[in-house]
């Protein structure tokens, strides 16, 4: 068994109390996690902080609700989170109600969904909590039957003792609320899981099917108005002047108005990323009437020029010029291909890369491109506000509550604490809500309307809005011996606004000369966190020119990854590698074994194969490519992934299956373009996605099993499926793949 | 405006709207029946997909003037309890990610199984093609659809 310290572990901090009903809450608080009094004050916390809410509720009538702290967009963390809480609790999983959390950081942490964190950070606090609260429940029957606390046993809710006594739960509860947390909390053993480790069904599984109103757009208050913003129709352009008369004779419409998101010099936080500052808004009584009537506006347009934003946040406050023009694609390429050649900043160097190029026998250069993507949630943007003079209540999607906050208490000019945001489940996330413009946006759209209202992104709108995944280009050199041995390894990474390098990833520390370099340049084109930000291009890049040195090395892929991963762990070159050799050649030689690699049976199909590390876990797939109709299809997939402990298989098998979807239709469709300024796809019509019949008819997921403390899933699939499919396509092809999306190199398929 | 007498699972609802207002609309904001989903409002993505007669159509595409007598079901009136065989199957396998587009996967299957109860993978692929989810549960969708054709 573990024992792990409550008191002292910084990370949180465990306090119960009385249920106002009757029974008991455990809140885990994060305060202590904050060094200084200052930072209390800052965020401006009520004395009784931890009195008011927990991740769990036993009521005396033994029903017990586990909130769950982060907001969901798909991960399924609603189950998984709360199912920690439950093993470590000793509850029926039948009987555990499961509730979304209210935002509050205090008590329920960081509440951030990204980075596939969220079980990485609350796996050890959810035991924790789950496990204090069993110890406090075994301690009020102790106390109650007067035997001693290490003879109360539990099963599944029920305390009992040898000499018969037994009770629920919810009986011990109002007691077990008085007692104090102790210091050492015994958490269970891998070995003795009964939930976690257990597929459970989604628990919002039946409220999903029966079509409730779980989303952001289905929110809804009476007296509730419609809002919609009429965004510039380029990136580069602002609102210059406008006419709604013919917009207010429309049906249902309430009022027009302009407003600014930002205010001259707002210091904007790392995520308040926004695209247009003059927004037009029209606000009226239902979407279609909105819909309808924003097309009648007259609006005229002018160029931005350059401007200068106030950014705060990490690396500290400074200005940043944001490059007024209308860019188009075209001329985006032909400068990326002018700085290529430029110097670049130089990341990490090992040994003497240049003289190794000098003196190599052979060298392999190639260039990978990929384009601006757009998220696409299959919920567009919106938010629900309801701002008064005295406080304001949101409601909606989104992925960090506790970043938006802080900006909307300086432009609404109201304390955190008057600042309600509900989050509601979530039609995808991908990243692109973490970026909170929209509430801002909604909220001061309420405030001027003085209504309660629904902003709504139409998908156009929300296609053409920016906050993308950046436009990459990398070049990869190796260098070879006379004898075919890697001698060399440099990438030079750039992109726009930022390049991908990530300097200190695989296969950095497993060749002797090394040089990482990177580039970018400014846009007015706003970008974001795209599911497995950098990486998402890294391993498309790397994972194909790997491929290719194999070939030319005249080695199997597999083979040649795992001989400079041995490299890596036997006598690793420099210093800060990020990753784990032993796991990361382990999802290798799990994908190897299972996809039947190099062994016969295989035969009709073209194959690929690619790994990466990112966000702390460690994924490989073989992909698997016939031709249909003379074009190449995805067949079969088969993915190893190494992420510790498994929370909730099926779930986890689930998400997997998902990225490799999502990474197959990237790859061959996911492009997002422009032309002076604009965006050139606006809808699913011209932006394509891919749909069932383009769909693998099957995804074999294998996850390596250990006993590691878990980390997360939804980002790690997704980064080498680009690799995988490109390494088949040539396979079916007869030639490389270098720039997505692969389909404009290939035959029209449609 | 124009005043009509709707019949929607199974009632006659009654609504004063523009005659152009798409059915997707009048079922989100004048019927307080948000199942039926947005995605793309131009006939591309199918989450907004009821039926029509029973007959799988995209609402965001009807407008209210061309729905006459013809009955809609939407995903809230797909069954009484949720548990039509598509409903159950979808929950067995545990098809949802974000769950959006999940209405109108269900709604189409539904149509599609009415039809053609033991339709095959190449079936499935044509039918459902016009719904996309994100998320990438295909392959689940198809063994859900599979799973109650076989019974
Ligand atoms: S909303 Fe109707 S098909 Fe997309
Ligand atoms: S489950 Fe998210 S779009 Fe289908």
């Amino acid at each position: 068994m573990n024992t792990t310290k409550t008191t002292h572990n910084r990370r949180s901090f465990l306090k119960t109390s009385l249920l106002s009903g009757g029974g008991m809450m455990l809140s885990v608080s994060w305060l202590s996690s904050f060094k200084s009094a200052d930072k209390r004050q800052v965020l401006n916390l009520p004395e009784q902080w931890a009195m008011l809410n927990g991740y769990i509720q036993i009521t005396a009538d033994n029903v017990v609700k586990l909130l769950c702290p982060n907001p969901e967009f798909g991960q399924n963390v609603m189950t998984a989170l709360p199912m920690i809480v439950a093993e470590e609790l000793d509850v029926d999983w039948k009987n555990v109600v499961v509730e979304m959390g209210p935002h509050d950081n205090t008590k329920l942490g960081p509440q951030f969904t990204g980075g596939s964190n969220s079980i990485r950070m609350y796996w050890k606090p959810l035991r924790e909590a789950g496990a204090a609260a069993r110890h406090l429940l075994r301690q009020a029957a102790a106390q109650t039957w007067n035997v001693p606390v290490e003879e109360v046993a539990t099963k599944a809710g029920v305390l009992s003792h040898a000499n018969g006594k037994s009770a629920n739960y919810g009986e011990m509860a109002d007691k077990a609320a008085t007692l104090e947390v102790p210091k050492d909390l015994k958490l269970k053993a891998p070995k003795d899981f009964a939930i976690v480790r257990k597929s459970k069904k989604n628990v919002e599984g039946q409220k999903i099917i029966t079509g409730k109103p779980l989303f952001g757009l289905d929110y809804r208050v009476d007296g509730m108005l419609i809002a919609m913003i009429q965004h510039p129709p380029a990136f580069g352009m602002k609102l210059k002047s406008f006419d709604a008369s013919q917009t207010l004779k429309m049906p249902g419409i309430k009022e027009v108005f302009s407003l600014k998101l930002y205010e001259d010099g707002f210091e904007q936080g790392g995520f308040d990323t926004r695209t247009f500052n003059d927004l037009l808004v029209v606000v009226g009584k239902t979407t279609w009437e909105v819909m309808n009537a924003r097309k009648k506006l007259l609006a005229q347009w002018e160029p931005v020029g350059d401007t200068k934003d106030t950014m705060s946040g990490r690396g500290g406050k400074r200005e940043v010029v944001v490059p007024g023009g209308l860019e188009s694609t075209s001329t985006q390429l032909e400068k990326m291909q002018e700085l290529s050649q430029k110097p670049a900043q130089q990341l990490r160097k090992d040994g003497d890369p240049e003289t190794a190029f000098q003196h190599a026998a052979q060298v392999i250069e190639r260039t990978y491109n990929a384009p601006f993507l757009a998220h696409n949630c299959m919920e567009p943007m919106n938010f629900f506000a309801h701002v008064t003079d005295e406080k304001a209540v949101l409601a909606g999607p989104l992925q960090a509550p506790g970043w938006i906050e802080p900006t909307l208490s300086k432009i609404l000019n109201l304390p955190a604490d008057k600042i309600e945001i509900q989050m509601t489940r979530m039609g995808g996330g991908f990243g692109r809500r973490a970026y909170g413009h929209y509430l801002t946006e909604a909220a001061l759209i309420s405030k001027k309307a003085k209504a309660p209202v629904k902003l709504i992104y139409t998908r156009e709108d929300d296609m053409t809005y920016g906050i993308y995944r950046p436009m990459y280009t990398a070049t990869y050199r190796a260098a070879l011996d006379a004898n075919k041995n890697l001698i060399a390894f440099h990438v030079k990474g750039g992109g726009i606004p930022e390049h991908a390098i990530h300097a200190n990833r695989f296969p950095a520390g497993a060749v002797e000369n090394y040089l990482a370099e990177g580039w970018q340049i400014p846009s007015n084109i706003t970008i974001g966190a795209f599911r497995a930000p950098r990486s998402n291009f890294n391993a498309a890049a790397e994972q194909s020119f790997l491929d290719e040195v194999a070939e030319v090395m005249g080695k199997d892929p597999i083979a040649f990854r795992l001989e400079l991963l041995k490299r890596a762990k036997e006598n690793p070159v420099g210093k800060n590698n990020e990753y784990d050799p032993d796991r990361y050649a382990g999802v290798l030689t799990l994908v190897r074994d299972k996809s039947g690699w190099n062994k016969p049976g295989n035969e009709k199909y073209n194959r690929g194969v690619a790994a990466y590390f990112c966000h702390n876990s460690y994924a490989a797939h073989v992909v698997d490519i016939v031709t249909r109709d003379g074009q190449p299809y995805v067949e079969r997939v088969f993915s190893a992934m190494d992420c510790g402990i498994v929370i909730n298989p099926d779930a986890a098998t689930n998400m997997v299956q998902g990225a490799v979807v999502d990474g197959i239709g990237n790859a061959f469709y996911g492009a997002l373009t422009h032309k002076n300024g604009a965006a050139e796809q606006s809808n699913f019509h011209n932006y394509r996605l891919i749909r069932h019949n383009e769909a693998p008819k099957s995804i074999d997921v294998h996850f390596v099993e250990n006993d590691l403390d878990p980390t997360g899933l939804g980002e790690p699939p997704f980064p080498p499926v680009f690799g995988a499919v490109a390494n088949a396509l040539y396979k079916n092809k007869g030639k490389r793949f270098y720039n997505q999306p692969f389909q404009n190199e290939m035959d029209k398929r449609m | 405006m124009a005043t009509y007498n709707l019949k929607i699972n199974g009632k006659i609802r009654q609504v004063n709207v523009d005659p152009s207002t798409p059915l997707l609309w009048v079922l989100r904001d004048h019927l307080d029946l948000p199942g039926t989903k947005y995605g793309c409002g131009v006939a591309q993505c199918g989450a907004c997909t009821v039926h029509l007669d029973g007959t799988a159509v995209r609402s965001c595409q009807l407008p209210a003037s061309a729905i006459g007598k013809q009955a809609v079901t939407t995903i809230e009136g797909l069954s009484a309890k949720g548990d039509h065989p598509v409903q159950k199957a979808w929950l067995e396998h545990d098809v949802a990610q974000c769950g959006y587009c999940q209405a109108g996967q269900m709604m189409s299957a539904a149509s599609l199984l009415k039809t053609n109860p033991k339709p095959t993978d190449e079936e499935i692929d044509a039918y459902m093609s016009g719904n996309i989810c994100r998320c990438g549960t295909y392959l689940r969708i198809k063994e859900a659809i599979k799973s109650t054709a076989k019974k």
